[in-house]
């Protein structure tokens, strides 16, 4: 009886290790697995790179460099050049940005250094989420029946012609779009900078304002300065708000409050209506620009905060 | 004592400018929720859910072919994106240094940043262009490519934050790598793992520009994933646009109710990361 026991247990313990052995080579599989599973994604990103400059192959046939410098977009005479939608999505976002620095400054400061925790602090700190969470769509559609005939107004008594929408309506709301994007990243390169730093400077004497002036600003100015550059990625690429309150306008804009069109809302607008491999050639290489000046300016802001946390 | 008199003015006034500024930029938010709020609770009552749009020039009309279109394409996107997402970010914790990774890493990033009207696009070339028709599984698919990203990056930065004990512990109780980490790691991450899915689903509920070209837009109610389809953010930017008043009342009410799925999201995901939360 013993012995058989001894038995069982010995032709168990056999199938144990049987399955274990399986079981590392299951690990090979899985550890291949993985890897298979990065590349995928390496290739997922060449695929879209290519089949973009592929489908725009037609338009830099035709137009070569003269696309960017062109300001003639007229599809009837198969006549395309991008110069207007630059010019267009150039002026949004960087009046966007230069809207937004004081506000979201403000609030890296405010939740970074003067209020780190609290109700206060709290409350401006959801609320900022909120800010992010709201669909862009929605953005828009305020923008063009509350914000457009205010400006209307606005560009009444100023004397210019009221359109209403246009490029300073579009960076306004841009501008509210991407506080939160800057402001988190502001707060948390303000977080970073070492207390003994700040300290010091308190121990010389130094108010609040002049810690933060000699101190804070130069140490997360580079942090800083990502988090802009992230949120003008964010502005370059947004499409819906801007595309429904720009005021679609194919021709180079002359002031701030006339409609236009940026590069992502031309495709937006005239995409699903483009005929002809040209047409939609042209707009396709600028969604490749789009995407190329996106990428790069990311890729930057992340090197920038990379370089700020190995520094720290 | 003069100058310590002014530098203190300047620090109080300096401090108060910060405060001014932080709050003014509150306000655009409460005005947006406040007026869509205010201007789609009116449009909304049951038959808003279970009905049709209408013609224009009839009274009522609903959004039912919008929702059901809005889960039909969600679903489908979160169907192709979690799954790859939380591999590759398993994939991008397990090999922290490693050059291979660091290209897939950028990868990632590049394609967090892709305009989403660029990613409407690709999908359109892929899929529309080759099927021949507008449809909700090509709308899935772009809204995939946008939410890998996003899943991605919450579960390498949820598992990277995992002590390597753990693993050690199990690795030395003879459990195999892989079952270390689906029986080990990833429960241990769980809860940051499902707050990105959450976030990724709340970031693609109401994007609109990829869905442009690719779903389309259906004024019936189609439940076919190769036939277009109408969605909630389509819907509410094809009514704006419109010159009809009484669609721009329906928006309004879309609008509201895109606005608190996102926000129930949000909500949801936040209370998961602080209920679930394993400590260390």
């Amino acid at each position: 009886m013993n012995n058989l026991n001894a038995d069982i247990f010995i032709k168990k313990s056999h199938r144990n290790i049987q399955i274990r052995g399986n079981k590392f080579s299951g690990d090979v599989v899985f550890k291949k697995f993985l890897f298979f599973s990065g590349l995928c994604i390496i290739i997922l990103f060449l695929a879209i790179f290519l089949s973009l400059v592929l489908n725009s192959i037609p338009s830099i046939r035709a137009f070569g460099l003269n696309f960017f410098i062109t300001k003639v977009w007229s599809p009837p005479d198969r006549q395309f050049g991008a110069l207007p939608f630059i010019v267009g999505t150039l002026a949004t976002s960087f009046l966007a940005i230069i809207i937004t620095i004081p506000f979201s400054f403000s609030i890296s400061v405010f939740t970074g250094e003067f209020y780190k925790e609290g109700v206060l602090s709290n409350i401006l700190k959801s609320m900022i989420e909120l800010l992010a969470g709201i669909p862009s769509v929605v953005y828009g559609f305020f923008g063009l029946f509350v914000l457009a005939p205010v400006i209307r107004t606005l560009e009444m008594k100023i004397g210019v012609l009221p359109y209403g929408v246009g490029i300073f309506t579009s960076s306004l709301i841009l501008s509210v779009m991407i506080i939160p994007f800057s402001a988190s990243i502001g707060r948390e390169v303000i977080n970073m900078v070492p207390a003994d730093i700040k300290e010091a400077a308190y121990s010389l004497g130094g108010t609040h304002y002049e810690v933060i002036r000699s101190t804070v600003i130069p140490y997360a100015k580079s942090g800083i300065f990502a988090g802009i550059l992230l949120a003008l990625g964010r502005a370059l690429g947004e499409t819906m708000a801007v595309t429904m309150i720009i005021g679609n306008s194919d021709f180079l804009p002359h002031s701030i409050f006339s409609p236009a069109n940026t590069m992502a809302s031309v495709i937006a607008n005239e995409f699903t209506e483009a005929t002809g491999t040209l047409y939609l050639s042209s707009l396709i290489e600028i969604g490749v620009v789009l995407f190329i000046i996106t990428g790069i300016i990311n890729i930057l802001g992340k090197i920038i905060i990379k370089k700020l946390m190995v520094e720290i | 004592m003069n100058n310590i008199f002014k530098r203190t003015v300047k620090d109080k006034a300096f401090k108060y400018i910060i405060v001014l500024f932080s709050f003014i930029s509150v306000v655009p938010l409460i005005f947006i929720l406040l007026y869509i709020f205010k201007n789609g609770i009116s449009a909304i009552n049951l038959k808003f859910f279970t009905h049709l749009p209408k013609p224009v020039g009839e009274k009522g009309g609903g959004i039912s072919n919008a929702i059901i279109g809005t889960f039909m394409i969600v679903i489908i996107a979160s169907l192709v994106a979690i799954p790859i997402g939380i591999i590759v970010g398993v994939f991008l914790s397990e090999n922290k240094k490693s050059r291979f990774a660091e290209f897939v890493r950028t990868s990632t990033d590049i394609l967090l940043s892709i305009p989403s009207i660029v990613i409407g696009i690709v999908a359109y070339i892929w899929l529309v262009k080759s099927m021949g028709d507008f449809s909700a599984l090509s709308g899935g698919i772009a809204l995939a490519i946008m939410m890998l990203p996003v899943i991605i990056k919450s579960t390498e930065e949820t598992l990277k934050l995992i002590p390597d004990h753990l693993k050690e512990a199990s690795l030395a109780l003879g459990v195999p790598y892989y079952r270390t980490i689906l029986k080990v790691i990833l429960p241990a991450g769980i809860s940051g793992i499902i707050t990105g899915i959450l976030l990724g689903i709340a970031r693609i509920a109401g994007e609109t520009a990829p869905l442009l070209f690719t779903a389309f837009g259906n004024p019936f109610m189609n439940i076919n994933i190769l036939r277009p389809v109408n969605a909630l953010p389509l819907l509410i930017y094809n009514y704006a646009m419109s010159p009809y008043h009484q669609w721009h009342k329906i928006a309004w009410g879309a609008a509201l109710v895109l606005i608190i799925l996102v926000l129930i999201l949000n909500i949801i995901a936040k209370i998961v990361i602080k209920k679930w939360k394993v400590q260390f």
